[in-house]
């Protein structure tokens, strides 16, 4: 199934979580905040949401700024 | 000399805060942190680079600074609503430098954007640094709405022209129930000494030592002046005359 990932159409298994998702693009053990079709999900949630196709998947970290 | 910097329930050593934005690289950050002695760095929250190497975590962690994640880049109060989740959740933190931009030439606080997102944030129970206007009015009404610290720019950011208007942020600081945190504009020491010495409680910069000639000695310099310009504010400076005054006795002088 196709997901948008950080603005990029990516293929991902279906059913896949989002806890799957983040280990696919990052392998940083925190400090990362998954928003899916714009609402932040909580990082006790990431392997119980499941994407079904089609969402917008944001992957944020904090970088130098301000 | 006991006089600790007590913003939102914490007690910060340095009353010099740094921006990390600008910086050429980590290292530079790094070196940065340890000149200038801070205790708390702001960062921005952006897309996960799968090209970098390094993050800003093992900086933040080496130095055991405090994180002030900010809503960089936001232009509704919606975005930076869900900017600040973003950071909560990535950081666990409830601090948040609320940010609102009106436009990228002036890079200026949307004050209604701006009120809206503080009075929502508050009601999540963020701990609300709003960046805003040097406007005494606005400054008031964010702190009515129950921001933790007013945070006056002294100039647009990036801009280096110090303190435009120093009435406005001696007004700010007149009233102030919360911290005023001197916020954007800083060009070089004196501007840091000048706002501690018009009363602010701190000073936040970024790129008057990120993009100075060499950041390193430029965070030396802005620590010395932060401490310069508290120092003399506590002291309580001289007025200001329209004519000399005699510092040496003027009586019993020779018959020369």
């Amino acid at each position: 199934m196709i997901v948008t990932i950080n603005g990029e159409d990516r293929d991902v298994r279906a059913g896949a979580s989002v806890d799957e998702l983040v280990a696919e693009l990052t392998s940083a053990p925190r400090g990362i905040a998954v928003v899916v079709d714009g609402t932040v999900v909580p990082r006790s949630e990431w392997c119980s949401h499941m994407l079904t196709g089609r969402e917008s998947v944001e992957v944020i970290t904090a970088v130098q700024g301000g | 000399m006991d006089d600790p910097f007590v913003v939102a329930g914490q007690t910060l050593a340095s009353r010099l805060i740094i921006g990390t934005g600008g910086a050429a690289s980590l290292d530079v950050v790094d070196r940065i942190l340890t000149a200038s002695h801070a205790s708390l760095c702001t960062v921005a929250m952006r897309r996960v680079d799968t090209g970098t190497t390094g993050s800003i975590f093992d900086v933040i962690d080496r130095h055991g600074v405090r994180v002030l994640p900010n809503t960089a880049g936001c232009r509704t109060a919606a975005e930076a609503v869900t900017t600040a989740q973003i950071a909560r959740e990535a950081l666990e933190t409830d601090w948040i430098k609320l940010e609102v931009i009106a436009d990228e030439r002036t890079l200026l606080p949307d004050p209604v954007e701006l009120l809206e997102a503080a009075a929502r944030l508050v009601a999540l129970g963020f701990q609300v640094f709003p960046y805003t206007n040097d406007d005494p009015v606005l400054a008031r009404r964010l702190q009515q709405t129950g921001c933790v610290a007013v945070m006056p720019l002294g100039a647009p950011i990036g801009t280096g022209l110090g303190i435009a208007n120093r009435h406005n942020i001696e007004l700010i600081v007149g009233e102030a129930q919360v911290p005023v945190i001197l916020d954007a504009g800083i060009g070089t020491a004196s501007d840091a000494a000048l706002a501690m010495e018009l009363g602010c409680d701190a000073v936040l910069l970024a790129s008057a030592v990120t993009r100075a000639q060499d950041p390193e000695r430029m965070a030396a310099a802005m620590a010395a002046a932060v401490h310069a310009g508290r120092l003399a504010r506590l002291a309580g400076r001289i007025p200001r005359r329209h004519h000399a005054q005699a510092s040496s006795p003027t009586d019993r002088m020779a018959a020369l």
